[in-house]
């Protein structure tokens, strides 16, 4: 057993598969020599060589689109974008060819490809670093949306990425890359894409979360529970497709709902979170379904971001009040 | 062969063989037996056959929408003749003459015409991406397809197509950046057929051949008469055996035209006029081959038409098959989005198929 942060244990499960397997190959801007921005794939070229793991040429789309290729042709590529918002360039390789490949050649060529990226906000950083984009993947058919928010899911969620057949795009909470460390086992284990994982149980809501926002939520829950209330918390880990029943059974049993995230509410994860709920789970609510979310603005500059992010005393009276509705 | 005397600078164009037939540049003409020119003269006539009828069965509105080849049968042929047949093709979607060389069965290009996806799912052994419709973006996919064969010690090679208009997009760029960087056995093609959509080559791009953009790259660039299927072959072949025994990739344009629409949904009387394309139709790739195989003595009329009246029923034949293929059952909608179904899919297909059933449909 190792004590790692989550970028290490993201090494440490991408260190483990390419020793296992030999088609994995690991590239992107910066990603070789230097190890990545964040070190993530640092000292995997030094082991396994500059054909398995190397800089990338600064060019997003060429690393989605050169990717899609290795795929095809029975390679394994997990490619890192350095921070999500740049991964634009890249997203017309993930919409129309990444996402598509299967459906259109009937199911002949598949592209079986991991796409990191550091995302979400909290780090005091540039334009362009701080975005939650996720709702811009789990939108589109024919890829699955994975948000590891601890160590231990880490590594067992790319381990489970690595070895899907469908193209899954990797979000990592960045905030929380070095934030704290835990215990993750030497040995190979998978995490399954799609399920979520019920993290407190509770009796008077559900909140549902995921990334950075997990640890804030459990703050928030500290308060809240100081005063009496209990609180059902599930990490939702996989964005697309959505463990619904893990959500609804929770939302029958506490008759309220709450979701919290910092990616955008307009058109956001939370909406669609919201209507899953009142679709299935009606006739137990006691409360609005609701959700917190960053408002409609684009990421302020350090200077500002306080007003974007979720704060801890904003989630838990929104709890409180939920449960008092 | 061309890489160590060519020079994109100087605005030549690699030919062989001119309008009439004749063989002015006896040096680069390649070593193909009398079977095999007869082989790529039927394939480009077939071609054009198959182009000819789905003009005719979507003027009859049993086609829907169709990209026409008509004037680019030796750029394709001529390149496809030159790949073996474990090579990898990233297609766009006017490929018509290499898919053919490839394997691709005539019953599945139609089908992908015909409207439904399963054309698009070839045997194993055609190695071709399918359609790739966002311009230039399959050049990417070449890149690591190149990688990959590389990477696993194998000598395939990977052949991308592109139009002149394509060499705008980043994609085109990107690629050519990273097969050279990588020294990726990969060919990229472009051809050049003077229009995209409606817009001129000439607006397209500053430069005075599209071959010279390699340079940027440090790898070689050719330009080649795409009308000459001994040049584009004579080209592509070289291209082929550098990248195979490992001399990395390179650049061909094929100067051609596209004498017919662009799409079954463009008018191209709007942006060109009749006496242009007339000029171009004396530069046919499929009579220069003709000429020479007649001068030659290696192809009568008689032989043409009946080889032509044969594929036409060939044609024929598979079109109304695919005709008898019907609608898209609701399955093929769900099934190829993931290797599993997820449970979200399942149940809106669920949902369809109980709405139909409740529909009587």
């Amino acid at each position: 057993m190792a004590i790692l942060n989550f970028i290490e244990a993201i090494t440490h499960a991408l260190d483990l598969e390419m020793g296992k397997d030999e088609r994995v190959v690991v590239y992107g801007e910066d990603v070789g020599y230097e190890g990545g921005v964040f070190r993530a794939t640092k000292g995997l070229q030094e082991k396994y060589g500059d054909k398995r793991c190397f800089d990338s040429i600064l060019a997003e789309s060429s690393i989605i689109g050169s990717g899609i290729g290795m795929a095809i042709n029975g390679l394994r590529p997990v490619v890192e974008l350095q921070f999500s918002g740049f991964m634009f360039p890249g997203y017309n390789q993930i919409v129309t060819h990444a996402a598509r490949m299967r459906n259109r050649s009937r199911g002949q060529y598949t592209v079986p490809m991991v796409i990191r990226m550091p995302y979400g906000g909290g780090v005091r950083a540039l334009e362009h670093h701080s975005e939650s984009l996720e709702a811009l993947f789990a939108h589109i058919p024919g890829l699955k949306v994975v948000i590891p928010s601890t160590p231990y899911d880490a590594k067992g969620l790319l381990l489970a990425a690595i070895r899907d057949p469908d193209p899954v795009i990797f979000l990592e909470p960045k905030r929380i890359y070095r934030a704290f460390k835990q215990e993750v086992p030497e040995e190979d284990y998978t995490i399954d894409i799609g399920k979520a994982k019920i993290l407190k149980t509770g009796k008077d809501i559900t909140l549902v979360s995921w990334g950075a926002q997990v640890r804030d939520c459990q703050k928030a829950i500290e308060l809240v529970e100081a005063e009496g209330y209990s609180v059902e918390h599930i990490d939702l880990r996989t964005i697309s497709p959505i463990d619904k029943d893990t959500l609804i059974k929770s939302v029958k049993k506490t008759g309220r709902f709450l979701v919290v995230h910092e990616a955008i509410k307009n058109f956001g994860p939370g909406a669609e979170l919201v209507t899953l709920v009142n679709e299935g789970a009606f006739l137990s609510l006691e409360a609005p379904p609701s959700r917190i979310a960053a408002p409609q603005v684009i990421v302020p500059l350090p200077k500002g971001e306080h007003h974007y992010l979720p704060a801890i005393e904003q989630i838990a009276d929104k709890i409180k009040e939920l449960i008092l509705y | 062969m061309f890489r160590d005397t060519y020079d994109p600078m100087k605005d030549d164009m690699i030919q062989v063989m001119n309008p009439e037939g004749e063989i002015v540049h006896p040096e680069w003409m390649p070593d193909l037996s009398d079977e095999t020119i007869i082989q790529m003269y039927k394939t480009m006539v077939y071609g054009r056959i198959i182009d000819h009828k789905v003009l005719q069965f979507q003027r009859q509105g049993r086609i829907l929408t169709y990209a026409p080849n008509l004037g680019q049968e030796a750029a394709q042929v001529g390149s496809g003749f030159a790949l073996r047949q474990t090579d990898w093709v990233a297609s766009a979607f006017r490929e018509l003459g290499v898919w053919l060389r490839k394997g691709a069965p005539l019953y599945k290009i139609l089908l992908y015409w015909y409207g439904n996806e399963e054309g698009m799912h070839m045997p194993e052994s055609v190695r071709i991406l399918p359609v790739s419709i966002p311009i230039a973006s399959q050049f990417q996919h070449a890149t690591g397809l190149a990688y990959a064969s590389k990477y696993k010690g194998e000598d395939d090679v990977t052949i991308a197509y592109v139009g002149d208009g394509g060499t705008s997009q980043g994609d085109f760029h990107e690629a050519l950046n990273f097969a050279a960087v990588h020294e990726t056995p990969n060919m990229f093609f472009i051809q050049n057929n003077q229009f995209a959509i409606s817009t001129r080559r000439a607006h397209q791009s500053k430069v005075k051949t599209l071959a010279q953009k390699a340079l940027a790259y440090g790898m070689p660039g050719i330009q080649v008469d795409g009308n000459d299927i001994f040049a584009v072959y004579a080209v592509t072949k070289a291209a082929v055996e550098e990248a195979r025994s490992g001399q990395g990739p390179s650049l061909i344009e094929a100067y051609t035209y596209r004498m017919g629409a662009h799409t079954t949904a463009d008018d191209p009387s709007v942006y060109r006029k009749e006496e242009e394309v007339k000029e171009w139709e004396a530069k046919d790739p499929i009579l220069r081959l003709k000429k020479y195989l007649s001068r030659k003595g290696l192809w009568d009329e008689d032989q043409d038409a009946a080889y032509k009246a044969e594929r036409e029923a060939f044609v024929k034949e598979e079109f109304k098959k695919v005709e008898a293929s019907g609608l898209v059952p609701l399955e093929d909608v769900f099934d190829y989005l993931y290797a599993e179904k997820t449970p979200d899919l399942i149940e809106e297909y669920e949902k369809i198929k109980a709405r139909y059933a409740k529909e009587g449909k």
